[in-house]
């Protein structure tokens, strides 16, 4: 890997790149820019130009919390993700191609069923009711029903269940991408496991944690049915807001506003991050 | 471990690391990848392990090294029993053919890293770090990031890196072999240079035999997980003790036949060469490297033959020459004088001193 000189992979032509990138450039604008050029103009105009929409959303701190409420639901699942994706992303890159493959299936596995099907089980499971509650109280562990849904723990359950895949497999990607031979020199050259882990293995999944941060921080953001099922009243997101302005108020102009708003956030973070950090470790280019 | 060592390539210093390895086998499921080696290295010497593709040769550099367990078997280190230890505390320097080097690391950082896992104050580092550098000729460019060099300088970079914390035993696992033939040239002979003003002793691994006989002390030659052969460069070409290693060394003529009294080796179709010794017995094989016959004019003593084709290599010409009962063998004759020179299709006779020939139980 070291070795190879520039990463750019050899194209027999190079004339013409351009339009290698045509068929998806075409496909965004349709489905992508064009929706949000509309959304923006909703929000921007009602009956010629208009502030009103923002205004509205400056002077009422619901909103404010709802944003806050989603931001906090996005970095705690990011956080969680990385905490439980890590160890386990590092397992599959390291352990046998037998049991790569087991952990890969289990991983995959929730894909199989809807997003919606998966937080009403939840509801099933962790309510006063539920598999765990029974449990716990049958093993007299708890008198009382503990409160499992409707409340931060619950989003974080039902979310970082959905969300885990997507950060395992960035970090497994790279991960199984690092030389083996690297970690074995680090060893030979002094490094005790924990310093080696310290000083070169984590260093060099960097991208990849990177990449599995942004992704699953990006679509925690725009989470809805988990958070509006499985929360309470102190995790109304702002995806919940939109949601409620457009089918209990129709009101798509100022819906739209929420989800500008949200957008710009958004992307505020993540142009920090990357310049904190460099863009070239979001993108993998360390 | 060491703590105070002296700052690095500026004196020859004291020779150390006698290595010792004791029947030391691995064993998978149901094959020996190695299967139970005795080898033993002085104080400073260059062994290789030479051997076809699979031969086990990696596997063992990697229980040196620690990185495998060994089934069976023990490793010394000065005489001190290394096989329990972990990588870190062996204090053996380890180069690769990819080179492994830290590709987020600077060449300096990279080649500091043994000495400060070893906590070693920074001044100290410094020193040996820009000393380590000087060795391999990397002067100046101690602030490059690894994919800015050229294969070579990376080689260097990794050399360094195994040096500069000043190891008992440097195992090098084909660290020439991504180069190309003029670089590898050249780095060979860096390597033996830095053997040499070292001391270090090298536990080499190659397929390459033109490097293992030019390089080494003394060679190991490896087959199927075992030591096959352990001698010189000259012991393994003119002494082979088996088909095996004087075909893997060299080019041979192998000839199957059997002594006779007072006729020396006669081979299975009939022809008869000389034999270094007299007595009718075991012996079954007999191998001649090509170029210990000479060519002389038909009728003259000596194997009779017809020369079935050549070819001009500048230095020297490679025969093929046809003996009796269809045995055809490698001549190669040094092209001293235009008239020694035969034709095709000519006839001669093969001279060779039968102290030349070698004589194998099959
Ligand atoms: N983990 C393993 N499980 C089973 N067999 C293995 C394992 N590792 C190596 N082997 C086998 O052990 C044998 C020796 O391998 P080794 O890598 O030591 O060969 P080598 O002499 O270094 O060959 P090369 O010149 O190709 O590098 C090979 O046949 C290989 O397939
Ligand atoms: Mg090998």
């Amino acid at each position: 890997m070291a070795a190879i000189p520039g990463r750019r992979f050899p194209r027999p032509w190079r004339s013409g790149e351009g339009l290698l990138v045509l068929p998806a450039l075409l496909f965004y604008l349709a489905v992508y820019l064009y929706p949000l050029s509309r959304i923006a103009a909703w929000s921007l105009f009602e009956r010629g130009f208009t502030l009103k929409f923002y205004r509205e959303l400056l002077d009422e701190p619901m909103y404010f919390r709802a944003l806050g409420n989603t931001l906090e639901i996005s970095f705690l699942s990011t956080a969680l993700c990385l905490l439980l994706g890590y160890p386990l992303a590092y397992l599959m890159a390291t352990t046998s191609a037998r049991a790569r493959s087991a952990l890969m299936v289990l991983v995959l596995i929730p894909f199989w069923t809807s997003i919606l099907v998966r937080t009403f089980a939840w509801m099933v499971i962790l309510g006063n009711n539920g598999m765990v509650n029974r449990t716990l109280m049958a093993l007299g562990l708890t008198g009382a029903p503990v409160k499992l849904l409707f409340n931060m723990l619950g989003v974080q359950i039902g979310m970082v269940h959905v969300l885990l895949p997507f950060m395992v497999f960035p970090l497994f990607a790279v991960m199984s991408g690092i030389d083996p031979n690297i970690l074995r020199v680090a060893r030979s050259l002094g490094a005790a496991p924990r310093r080696a882990f310290r000083h070169v293995f984590l260093p060099l999944s960097l991208p990849g944690i990177a990449a599995g941060c942004v992704l699953v921080f990006l679509l925690a953001v725009g989470f809805y049915v988990t958070p509006a099922l499985l929360g309470g009243p102190g995790q109304i997101t702002l995806a919940t807001m939109i949601e409620m302005q457009i089918n209990t108020f129709l009101n798509w102009g100022f819906a739209a506003s929420l989800g500008i708003v949200l957008l710009l956030v958004v992307g505020g973070i993540f142009a920090a991050f990357s310049t904190l950090l460099g863009i070239g470790r979001l993108t993998g280019e360390a | 471990m060491r703590n105070e060592m002296p700052a690095i390539g500026a004196e020859a210093r004291r020779r150390r690391g006698a290595v010792v390895l004791r029947a030391l086998a691995k064993r998978y499921a149901n094959f020996a990848a190695v299967d139970g080696i005795d080898l033993e290295l002085a104080a400073g010497e260059f062994v290789t392990l030479l051997g076809p593709s699979g031969s086990g040769k990696t596997t063992t550099l990697m229980m040196v090294a620690g990185f495998t367990p060994p089934s069976e078997g023990d490793i010394l280190l000065e005489g001190r029993s290394v096989a329990a230890l972990a990588p870190e505390r062996r204090n053996i320097g380890v180069v690769f053919q990819n080179y492994a080097l830290f590709p987020h690391m600077s060449v300096e950082q990279n080649v500091g890293f043994p000495l400060r896992m070893r906590n070693q104050p920074s001044r100290t580092i410094a020193e040996k770090v820009a000393g380590a550098l000087r060795l391999v000729r990397l002067e100046g460019l101690g602030g490059r990031m690894p994919k800015q060099l050229s294969g070579g300088q990376q080689q260097r970079v990794a050399f360094a890196r195994a040096l500069v914390f000043d190891p008992d035993l440097l195992l090098m696992d084909e660290p020439l072999g991504a180069l190309d033939k003029n670089l590898r040239e050249q780095m060979q002979f860096e390597l033996k240079r830095l053997h040499a003003e070292l001391g270090v002793t090298i536990l080499y691994v190659t397929h390459d035999q033109e490097e293992a006989l030019t390089m080494s002390d003394r060679i190991a030659l490896m087959n199927g997980g075992r030591i096959v052969q352990l001698g010189t460069a000259e012991d393994l070409y003119e002494r082979p003790n088996s088909r095996f290693v004087a075909e893997f060394i060299g080019e041979s003529n192998v000839i199957e036949g059997r002594l006779e009294d007072g006729a020396g080796f006669v081979a299975v179709g009939g022809a008869r060469f000389p034999a270094p010794c007299q007595k009718a017995g075991d012996p079954t094989l007999m191998v001649v490297r090509p170029e210990k016959f000479s060519l002389a004019p038909p009728g003259t003593p000596g194997i009779p033959g017809v020369v079935a084709g050549l070819v001009y290599v500048g230095d020297f010409t490679r025969y093929l020459v046809d003996v009796e009962g269809g045995l055809r063998l490698i001549v190669k004759v040094q092209n001293r004088r235009t008239a020694d020179r035969a034709r095709d299709g000519e006839r001669v006779a093969l001279r060779l001193d039968p102290a030349d020939a070698r004589l194998l139980n099959a």
